[in-house]
C-alpha cells in the first residue's frame, strides 16, 4: 500500500490549522450573508417599484451580476481600488464587498419573487384597515415572504460558502492556503501529503455545506405540506 | 487608457477565451450526458449504481470547483493519476456539472404525470424504451431553462481554472497586471472577454425562457 499521507493531518496542530483556515472563508461567507440578507431586502422592495427607470436600474445590476463571474468581480475591486483609490484594501475587505454584490443581487431577486407572490389582497386588506405604508410591509407583508424565502435564502447560504473558496486566489490565507503550507512544509517527509490533505479539505467544505442544503431541502417540503 | 497596450493584446485574449470556450463546450456536453445517465440509473432504480449516483451528487453539489480542482490536480497525482491542466479543468467542470445537470433532468423527469409511465407500460413497452421515448422527450422540453442556466452557471466557474495553471483569461490578466502594471486595460479586456462570450447566451437563454414550449400532453 503506498503512503497517502495522512499521518501529516495529525501532526502538530495542522488539523486545527485547517479548521481555523476554513473558518477564515465560512465568516467571511456569514459577513456577507448577513448584509445580502439586509440589502436583498431592500432591492427586493425596490425592484416591486412601479417606476419604470428604477426597474431598469435594478435589471442591469441583476444581468452584471449574472453575468460576470464573481473572480472577475473580485479581480476588479482587488486591483482596481488599489489602483484608482490608492488603497490597499484587504483580500477579506475585497471579499466581503463583492459577495456581498453577488448576494444583494441573488437575494434580492429572490425576495422580489416572494413579494410578488403574496396575494394583492393582502395589500389591499390592509391599506383599506388603515395601516400605512410602513406597517403594511413590516407587518403584513415581510412575515409572509419570510417563510416562503426561507428554503432559498439558506440554499444561498451554501452557494455562498462554496464561492468564498474563491479568496484564495486573491492571497487571502483560508483553508486552501493553509494546506499548501502543511504540503510544502513536509514536502520531504511526507511527499504524498497533498492527496489527503486536498482530500480532506474536500471533505470538510463537504461536512459544512451538505447539512446547509439538507436543511433547505427539508425546509423547502414543510413549506409544500 | 493605453490603447496600443490593449490593441497589441488582443490576440492574447482571443486565444485565453477561445481556451476557456472549448473547456466550457467539452464540459457542458460531458457533463450532459453525465447528468443523463445518472437519472437514466435513478429512473431504472438500479441497485448499488442508484446509491453511488447519490452519493456522487451531494459531493458535487456540495464542494467547490476550485477545491476538486485542486484535488484532481495537485492530489490525484500521488496516486499515479497524472492529469494535464486542460484535462483536469475538463474533468473538474464535468464532475461538478454532471450533477447539476442531472437535477435539471430530474426536475424534467418529475414534471412529467405518473400516467404517461403508466400508460406507455401498459401499452407493453419497457422500461428503457418509456424512459427515452415517452419520459425524456417531455422531461427535456420542461428541463430547457434549467439546462440554460446551468449553462451560465458553468461557463462563469470556467474563471477558476488559473487555479491548476491553464492559461485562461484570468490567468492572463494576472500575468499582464503583474508584467506591465497595465490594471485598467487589463481589466477592461477581461471584462470585455466575459461579456463577449457570457452576454448572448444570457440573452439567448432569457428569450428562450419566455417562449418554450411545454411539450406535454393536452397542451
Amino acid at each position: 500500500m503506498q503512503d497517502l499521507g495522512i499521518e501529516v493531518l495529525f501532526k502538530g496542530n495542522n488539523f486545527i490549522r485547517l479548521l481555523a483556515g476554513l473558518w477564515v472563508s465560512v465568516r467571511l461567507a456569514l459577513i456577507a450573508m448577513v448584509f445580502s440578507i439586509l440589502l436583498g431586502f431592500l432591492l427586493g422592495m425596490i425592484m416591486t417599484s412601479k417606476n419604470r427607470i428604477v426597474r431598469l436600474i435594478c435589471r442591469i445590476y441583476l444581468e452584471i451580476v449574472r453575468i460576470m463571474p464573481q473572480l472577475v468581480l473580485l479581480f476588479l475591486v482587488y486591483f482596481g481600488a488599489a489602483k484608482h483609490l490608492g488603497i490597499n484594501i484587504s483580500g477579506e475587505i475585497a471579499g466581503v464587498i463583492v459577495f456581498t454584490f453577488w448576494g444583494t443581487a441573488e437575494m434580492g431577486d429572490l425576495v422580489r419573487s416572494a413579494l410578488i407572490a403574496v396575494p394583492k389582497h393582502q395589500y389591499e386588506s390592509a391599506y383599506s384597515l388603515g395601516l400605512n405604508k410602513t406597517q403594511v410591509y413590516l407587518q403584513i407583508i415581510l412575515p409572509q415572504t419570510i417563510r416562503r424565502l426561507l428554503p432559498s435564502a439558506v440554499n444561498l447560504l451554501t452557494r455562498m460558502i462554496k464561492t468564498t473558496s474563491l479568496v484564495v486566489l486573491i492571497g487571502v490565507v483560508e483553508v486552501v492556503k493553509v494546506g499548501k503550507q502543511i504540503i510544502d512544509a513536509s514536502r520531504y517527509q511526507n511527499p504524498n501529503a497533498a492527496l489527503s490533505i486536498y482530500g480532506v479539505i474536500f471533505l470538510l467544505y463537504f461536512a459544512v455545506c451538505f447539512p446547509i442544503s439538507k436543511l433547505s431541502a427539508a425546509l423547502e417540503k414543510k413549506l409544500q405540506s | 487608457m493605453d490603447l496600443e497596450f490593449i490593441s497589441s493584446h488582443i490576440p492574447m485574449y482571443v486565444e485565453a477565451a477561445g481556451l476557456t470556450v472549448r473547456i466550457a463546450i467539452y464540459g457542458i456536453i460531458g457533463a450532459l450526458i453525465v447528468g443523463l445517465i445518472c437519472s437514466l440509473i435513478k429512473e431504472l432504480k438500479l441497485p448499488v449504481l442508484k446509491e453511488i449516483v447519490q452519493i456522487y451528487i451531494e459531493l458535487s453539489r456540495n464542494t467547490p470547483l476550485l477545491i476538486q480542482l485542486f484535488f484532481l490536480y495537485f492530489g490525484l497525482p500521488k496516486l499515479g493519476i497524472v492529469l494535464s491542466s486542460k484535462a483536469c479543468a475538463t474533468a473538474g467542470l464535468i464532475f461538478l456539472g454532471g450533477s447539476y445537470m442531472a437535477e435539471g433532468f430530474r426536475t424534467g423527469i418529475d414534471s412529467v404525470p405518473q400516467i404517461q409511465r403508466e400508460s406507455a407500460y401498459s401499452l407493453g413497452l419497457t422500461r428503457e424504451q418509456t424512459f427515452f421515448r415517452i419520459i425524456l422527450p417531455q422531461a427535456v422540453a420542461t428541463s430547457v431553462p434549467v439546462f440554460c442556466a446551468n449553462m451560465i452557471f458553468l461557463i462563469k466557474e470556467t474563471s477558476v481554472f488559473s487555479a491548476v495553471a491553464l492559461a485562461d483569461l484570468m490567468y492572463v490578466t494576472k500575468d499582464l497586471i503583474g508584467l506591465y502594471y497595465n490594471t485598467d486595460e487589463a481589466l477592461l479586456m477581461l471584462v470585455i472577454a466575459y461579456l463577449i462570450i457570457l452576454l448572448p447566451i444570457s440573452l439567448v437563454t432569457s428569450w428562450l425562457e419566455r417562449r418554450v414550449r411545454y411539450a406535454g400532453f393536452g397542451n
